[in-house]
């Protein structure tokens, strides 16, 4: 990475456009997602519809109760959760990419995903009320896992370097994964339950997960945009941004805990959803420079309005049946960033 | 627990679907006294059958008769060959092999059943008539098939004559994992002249999951739920759903609570989930 962090203190971080650019693409994005689903509601209706629930403005949209469900508690929480879940996803791979000076980090890196899914696993498979308590397993799991993982990583010597910490990831991953596995056998009655939350889903529990993710997604978001200038530092190497006053170990820390902080809320109301944490950050960085002032926001827009168009394809496709939203950002998201890490190779 | 039916019946119907063929079936034993049924609907069938003290165990889905709750018991999803032959059956009815599992009983010199799912409710009737000849009751079977056409075709022949076709949505589970008409159980359901919301689906298992956009705009007239043991569905849980309430099932009190284990079994109980159905819509 120390070629590319070069170039990136040469040129302009972040551009006023890029970031205009950005907006419009997630709005254009909600605004598609609302109006687009296996029912066909007319877009107009849509948007009178939605600006007819605003304060102070009076349409009426002329549709009836139902329709007016599909929009208001089905397919717009659904399409803010996207929204959220996309932005919390890209903006935390863009993070840990920069935090551990590699490339193939995701968001899943230290055992988020696993601790996730044994909490998950655990709470399906003993049934009850599931839909309630799936989520906050799931999210107690996960910061667990990464909890594990960083006292694991110090003890082991990761305060200097990155690279203890992303064994130490891998070792839990294994552990809790094989524990999942091991749960999930046990009861063969709820394979398919597991296996739909692995392969990610954005729910239709209507408002509930957007309330329960947006606090977390917001905060994390926050800190992570907080630090980009210290990535920027970090990128041009450990001992470069100590020796420029940058106390590295609390910054990793800081961004570790709010980037898995944001993922495991992000997946614990939407599961796995894979791709999203790697593939947007790095064509943001295709397009728009090396830069953590540039990656970082634009990840966030990028990444929302990703997975909301990948949420479109993933509703219509089949309709009335739905596809796993997983299957949709790995088969539309792989061959995009082909054609954009090719196009960019072409350009320089 | 009883959600594995559902899971394992989708398993199952795609293999037969996929396999065209109906399973394994060995020739009859020349003599039953010892009989292990991994089925509850064969469970059931073999308690009407009245072979029911000769059922040493079942499966731990298996409530029905309540004797058969006094079987030795074990589980039909991680059924092993050993456990299974340390009752020293000479009978053993699965409706599912996890993997070798009729081919290790046979060849321990166990006469093993294979039933799979049904498609039809001939292939019930069958069967139930395979059944009764394995454990030499073939006249007690034929009565038994008598008295179910008998008793269906008097249900069916009690509804009204309908202008419209009244609609309607099974729920299998939560996640809204539905039948279409292609089931068995959606076929009792076209019997009586109820047209099913899933059918525009086809996705080749019969059993598609459908997304709360189209049930809310497909707005059917009757909601049955046949997970109301395995996930507490209720009445009140569904009206609790984002937008189910502008549903006029809902608003109008049509969602029909069914009993899980009679709406998944193809046994003997099939009469009473007709019936049950029958009642809620045209009753």
């Amino acid at each position: 990475m120390g070629e590319p962090a070069s170039m990136g203190r040469l040129k302009s971080p972040l551009r006023l456009w890029q970031l205009l650019a950005g907006f419009a693409l997630v709005t254009g994005a909600l605004l598609l997602g609302t109006m687009i689903g296996p029912v066909s509601i007319s877009p107009a209706a849509v948007l009178q519809e939605i600006l007819g629930r605003l304060p102070f403005v009076s349409v009426d949209s002329g549709l009836d109760d139902r329709m007016a469900a599909i929009i208001w508690d089905i397919r717009l929480p659904r399409v803010l959760l996207g929204g959220l879940v996309g932005a919390t996803l890209a903006a935390a791979g863009g993070a840990y990419q920069g935090v551990f000076r590699n490339p193939l980090a995701d968001p899943y890196l230290l055992g988020v995903a696993a601790g996730a899914g044994l909490g998950a696993t655990l709470v399906i498979t003993a049934g009850g009320s599931v839909d309630a308590v799936v989520p906050i397993a799931a999210f107690v799991g996960a910061v667990l896992a990464v909890a594990l993982t960083y006292l694991l990583g110090a003890a082991a010597g990761g305060r200097r370097t990155g690279v203890t910490l992303i064994l130490a990831g891998v070792a839990v991953a294994a552990f809790f994964t094989a524990a999942q596995t091991f749960v999930q056998q046990q009861n063969g009655d709820t394979v398919r339950e597991v296996y739909s939350w692995i392969l990610g889903r954005l729910s239709t529990a209507g408002w509930s997960e957007v309330v329960l993710l947006a606090p977390y997604a917001a905060a994390a978001i926050l800190v992570l945009l907080m630090h980009r200038r210290l990535l920027d530092v970090l990128s041009v190497g450990e001992e470069e941004a100590e020796a420029l006053g940058v106390n590295t170990g609390c910054m990793r820390l800081t961004v570790v805990a709010a980037a898995s902080l944001g993922t495991a809320a992000a997946v614990a109301v939407s599961g796995l959803i894979g791709f999203v944490g790697i593939v947007v950050p790095h064509t943001v960085r295709l397009m728009a420079g090396s830069s953590y002032r540039a990656i970082l926001p634009l990840s966030v827009l990028g990444g929302a309005a990703f997975l909301v168009l990948a949420d479109v394809v993933a509703r219509t496709a089949l309709s009335p049946t739905e596809i796993p939203i997983g299957v949709v950002t790995a088969f539309v998201g792989g061959p995009f960033f082909a054609v954009v890490l090719r196009t960019s190779g072409r350009r320089t | 627990m009883l959600r594995r039916w559902v899971v394992l019946w989708i398993a199952v119907v795609l293999a037969a679907v996929a396999c065209g063929g109906d399973g394994d079936r060995t020739a009859a034993p020349i003599e039953v006294e010892r009989i292990v049924s991994a089925s509850p609907s064969h469970t059931e069938i073999l308690y009407a059958l009245g072979v029911g003290d000769l059922v040493i165990a079942t499966d731990l889905t298996s409530n029905f008769p309540a004797a058969a709750a006094e079987t030795g018991k074990f589980d039909a999803f991680n059924v092993s060959v050993e456990a299974v032959a340390a009752f020293e059956p000479d009978l053993v009815i699965l409706f599912y092999d996890p993997g070798d599992v009729v081919e290790g009983l046979e060849a321990l010199g166990i006469t093993t059943l294979l039933f799979s799912p049904p498609a039809t409710l001939d292939d019930v009737f069958d069967q139930i008539r395979d059944l009764g000849e394995a454990v030499h009751r073939p006249d007690e079977a034929a009565a038994l098939i008598d008295q179910m056409q008998g008793d269906l075709a008097a249900v069916i022949e009690s509804i009204p004559e309908t202008d419209e076709a009244p609609t309607y949505y099974h729920e299998l589970d939560p996640s809204m994992y539905t039948v279409t008409s292609d089931t068995f159980v959606g076929g009792l359901f076209a019997s009586l002249g109820l047209e099913n919301i899933a059918d525009v689906v086809d996705d080749g298992t019969g059993f598609p999951q459908l997304s709360s956009e189209y049930l809310l705009q497909a707005n059917p007239n009757f909601i049955f739920l046949a997970d109301t043991k395995c996930c507490g569905e209720s009445e009140d849980t569904v009206a609790e759903r984002p937008g189910w309430d502008t549903l006029d099932a809902v608003s109008e009190g049509r969602v029909v609570e069914l009993d899980d284990d009679v709406a998944q079994r193809w046994g003997p109980r099939i009469v009473d989930l007709v019936a049950a159905v029958a009642g809620a819509v045209y009753g």
